[in-house]
């Protein structure tokens, strides 16, 4: 293959000259300035990912984005957001982001339980933390991404959350991002977890629109969780304007002995592309990634996912379920890489796809990169229509068909769902998923099977 | 059955670790001078005596090529190939097209005796039931030497001859089907394979033809420093089937050679193809030196109704291997299969796989494909399988194992799963372990020793892929995994 060097698109130009403009007023101290800089000197040589990268091929962010949407400089705290605030029913502290400005009115700051501190990013950036280089970059896989790249380079805001060593959170924290706008607006934010040795908790993170525009979001967490901890993080990306496009990464370096969980829910999200970096920093840690895709319209879901062994006896767990209509596409990438010393590792990852009529689309690659020879990896990926025996069944029993399928599907989501732990997030999600599969019943298009 | 006898018999001789065709016949050759020019088009072109529309169809795909850069994306490792130190021809002076067995150089008779690959008629013949008779085109570097039994195959109707021959006699066929499945410009390796192809087969099986025997294809890489560029070409009319074996080999050398083949394959309308390889070139030593780089494009396309394409494949040669025999599921109702071992050891590098391209109505394909890594070699798994929007009832199941001998080698599966029709079921399934304690101690408790153990446990692994092959290629592939894999416990 060639050497191709695009010519920059409209997009790539306006995000030159909106770096070149912002970066003055952008927070952070001299070494997050550089850290800024040389991301923007990785994207700006790389490009808006394309199809023509590998871990890209599915969603072209260069077509995508046509038009760089203008920054968003400061939080619109609109009637709409207070509207999705009050009917959000969360238990324990949160933290809210507006346009990604974290909003410390409209968050649950007091009482916060012992160990746990927060900060907005854009304090942390500016506080001259001797780690925040490292905090940020998070694991090595992840050094290569230009989406991410770019979130470096323009992040604004997000929170950051300390967890001290042997705390156990009874109740989840909860990041609360809304998309305010009414007009289009291009949002950067990240957040970072760090939990101490032995740390248990739940960090919920929530991406809605709350405004009538479509947004470009590009949002990042890192994780950094010590020895022995056990950590679960739950997402849900929902209510966007169908016009939307999104990358939302997730970087997690795990300590031994620790377990390591997300699950995400997405449904009503326009464009997102979900993408995963985690490093085994110690043995013996079990680290599990699981989601439901919800799509229909012309949504597009794309989840990608790099698991690095680094270190022996490592056990990941992967299940992605799709489920797809209208026009909408899926798309599943993992890479599990073990490397030549991560002996015993214990890797299984699965893909789930039902396409419910003709239009829809899955992509699927699930990918294994074994070095190392005394490992039990496995990966499954599926493509089917809803079985046509268990839609019998239940409507050999009575219930018309759209309900029939409901259920089926329900059962086929709820798969992953039961993997969260905390019960009322449990609910939350389960009831998500309820009313989306409602509002299709409700529309009446049921599958050509 | 004589000739699977002899086909055991000369397994048996191999005993030993060594790769054991790495003998160099001592000929005299003609070849032009090194490097790769137009004139070296027009000099192979004028040494086939090629009709003028074949030469503008090389010098055409030549200077495509020479616009086109190699391709970097598969997961192998080679230093830059100098395309100009090779030579692009090379024929045993005596010998290129003989009209019988006897004007062949008794040397190159010589050698496929070694090889244990019967030439002649009467010796195949002795005591063989007709129904396992094997007609060989046997390949020697740059040409094609003998074809066996084409005068029966001629009575049935069936056309088995080297495509220098078919360029000549069959020039109706050739240009209607020639770069139909492969197309000039697919890929770097095609390209240049059809600037410079020298040899390769051509089998076409009319109508409503069941071959009356095995066609075989042996081919032999003898020369220095010469790259080999065959050409292979299979039409199979409606209703007619073909079992097709193709088998290679290469002398011990310190330099790496090239292979670029191209191979086509048409099944027409409940037409049937069966396309086995026992792949078993030089594959260079334990470190890595020598051997052959085999860079091959294999398609095959299931253009009519109901037709079916199986590819078979043991892989156990080559110091690089790049190759991914696929199907074009474009007829309804038509059937692809894939049957893969790649066995690698000392510091070979496999790159693998198959595509299924689903475009017709209830097409349906299935993947089997183990990878065995030894030593310090790696094995990639690529493959991809895909229903276009009108491929209705689409159904694949696909399952890849990897087993891994050692802590220096890798196993790699990259499988692309890509689905655009609800009615689609795609299964895919893959793992990668390495051989049970358990297992090991159940043979060894029996009194097996550690290597009987492990050849055991491999071919039971593989006895999927092995079970699909001819009859005579399964005996001789099943050996050559032992040998492979001997040495590499402990």
């Amino acid at each position: 293959m060639s050497v191709i060097t695009p010519l920059k698109t409209a997009a790539e130009q306006a995000l030159s000259a909106q770096f070149a403009a912002a970066k003055a007023e952008l927070p952070g101290a001299l070494t997050v300035r550089k850290l800024r800089e040389d991301a923007f000197a990785g994207f700006e040589a790389k490009g808006l990912p394309h199809r023509r990268l590998e871990t890209w091929r599915y969603t072209d962010l260069r077509s995508l984005l046509r038009e760089a949407a203008p920054l968003a400089g400061a939080a619109a705290v609109t009637t709409g957001v207070h509207g999705r605030l009050a009917a959000l029913k969360l238990d324990g502290a949160r933290l809210v982001l507006i346009d990604g400005v974290f909003v410390p009115e409209l968050s649950t700051l007091e009482g916060l339980p012992e160990g746990l501190e927060v900060h907005s990013l854009a304090d942390a950036l500016v506080s001259g933390r001797e780690d925040i280089a490292r905090v940020l970059s998070g694991p090595g896989v992840a050094s290569d991404d230009s989406g991410l790249m770019l979130n470096t380079a323009l992040m604004r805001d997000g929170v950051f959350i300390e967890i001290a060593a042997g705390i156990e959170l009874a109740q989840p924290v909860a990041i609360v991002s809304l998309a305010s706008g009414d007009a289009e607006r291009a949002i950067f934010h990240r957040s970072v977890v760090l939990a101490g040795e032995g740390v248990k908790a739940t960090i919920v993170e929530i991406s809605e629109g709350a405004g009538r525009a479509a947004s470009q979001i590009n949002g990042a967490i890192v994780f950094e969780t010590g020895d022995e901890s056990d950590v679960q993080h739950v997402r849900l990306v929902t209510r966007h304007v169908p016009e939307t496009v999104q990358v939302q990464s997730l970087l997690a370096t795990v300590g031994a002995q620790a377990k390591f969980e997300s699950f995400a829910l997405v449904c009503n999200a326009g464009t997102l592309r979900q993408q995963y970096f985690v490093r085994y920093a110690g043995e013996h840690t079990e680290i599990g990634l699981r989601g439901v895709n919800l799509l229909g319209g012309t949504e597009h879901s794309d989840v990608t996912l790099v698991m690095d062994h680094e270190v022996p006896n490592g056990t990941s767990r992967e299940m992605f379920k799709s489920i797809i209509g209208g026009e909408g596409t899926g798309v599943f990438q993992g890479k599990v890489i073990v490397r030549q010393h991560a002996q015993k590792t214990d890797g299984s990852m699965k893909s789930n796809a039902l396409l419910l009529n003709d239009g829809a689309t899955m992509f699927n690659k699930p990918e294994l990169e074994i070095f190392a020879d005394d490992v039990v990896c496995g990966h499954g990926a599926t493509v089917a229509q809803i079985d046509g025996e268990q839609l019998f069944y239940l409507m050999a029993r009575g219930l018309p068909r759209a309900q029939a399928e409901a259920l089926v599907l329900q059962a086929f989501a709820g798969e992953a769902v039961e993997f969260v732990q905390d019960e009322a997030l449990r609910d939350l999600v389960m009831a998500e998923v309820e009313a989306w599969l409602g509002a299709r019943e409700a529309s009446s298009v049921v599958s050509a099977v | 059955m004589a000739a699977v006898q002899e086909t055991i018999d000369q397994v048996k001789s191999i005993d030993v670790t060594e790769y054991k065709y790495g003998f160099v016949t001592e000929l005299e050759v003609e070849k032009p001078a090194k490097g790769l020019t137009e004139d070296t088009v027009r000099y192979i072109s004028a040494r086939k005596n090629e009709p003028e529309w074949m030469l503008e169809w090389r010098l055409d795909a030549f200077r495509r090529w020479k616009t086109m850069t190699e391709p970097a994306w598969s997961r192998v490792q080679y230093p830059p190939i100098d395309y100009q130190d090779l030579y692009y021809y090379a024929a045993p002076k005596k010998g290129a097209s003989p009209k019988s067995l006897d004007e062949v150089d008794p040397a190159i008779l010589e050698t496929y005796k070694k090889l244990g690959i019967p030439l002649s008629e009467q010796e195949i013949l002795a005591g063989v039931a007709p129904e396992n008779r094997v007609a060989v085109d046997a390949v020697f570097d740059s040409v094609s030497v003998v074809t066996t039994f084409k005068k029966e195959l001629a009575q049935a109707g069936v056309i088995f001859c080297s495509i220098s021959e078919a360029i000549q006699e069959h020039p109706e066929l050739v240009k209607k089907y020639l770069a139909t499945v492969v197309p000039v410009t697919d890929n770097y390796f095609a390209t240049l394979n059809s600037a410079v192809f020298t040899d390769g087969s051509f089998v076409y099986i009319p109508k409503g033809v069941r071959c009356p025997m095995e066609l075989s294809t042996y081919f032999r890489i003898n020369e220095q420093n010469t790259g080999q560029f065959e050409r292979t070409l299979i039409i199979a009319e409606e209703g007619s089937y073909v079992s097709y074996l193709e088998g290679c080999t290469a002398p011990k050398r310190d330099e790496n050679q090239l292979h670029a083949a191209v191979v086509e394959l048409i099944a027409l309308d409940d037409a049937e193809i069966k396309y086995s390889t026992v792949q078993n070139w030089f594959p260079g030593d334990a470190e890595g030196k020598g051997g052959i780089y085999n860079f091959v494009t294999k398609r095959g396309d299931c253009r009519g109704k109901r037709s079916k394409i199986s590819w078979t494949q043991v892989e156990t040669g080559s110091a690089i291997t790049w190759k991914y025999p696929s199907c074009i599921l474009r007829g309804d109702g038509s059937r692809g299969e894939f049957y893969s071992i790649a066995v690698s050891n000392g510091a070979q590098q496999v790159d693998s796989g198959t595509k299924m391209i689903h475009l017709g109505k209830n097409t349906t394909s299935k993947i089997i494909a183990k990878g065995i890594a030894a030593g310090k070699s790696d094995s990639t798994y690529r493959g991809m399988v895909s229903a276009h929007r009108k491929a209705t009832g689409a159904r694949n199941f696909t399952n890849c194992d990897s087993l891994l001998i050692g802590d220096q080698c890798g196993a790699h599966t990259i499988p692309y799963i890509e689905a655009k029709t609800a009615t689609a079921i795609f299964e895919h399934e893959a793992t990668t372990s390495k051989i049970g304690e358990d297992q090991m101690f159940y043979c060894q408790q029996r009194g097996l020793s550690e290597e009987e153990a492990v050849a055991l446990i491999v071919n039971g692994f593989v006895k999927e892929v092995l079970q699909q092959l001819p009859m005579e290629f399964a005996v001789e592939a099943q050996k050559l995994i032992t040998i492979s894999l001997e040495g590499s416990v402990g």
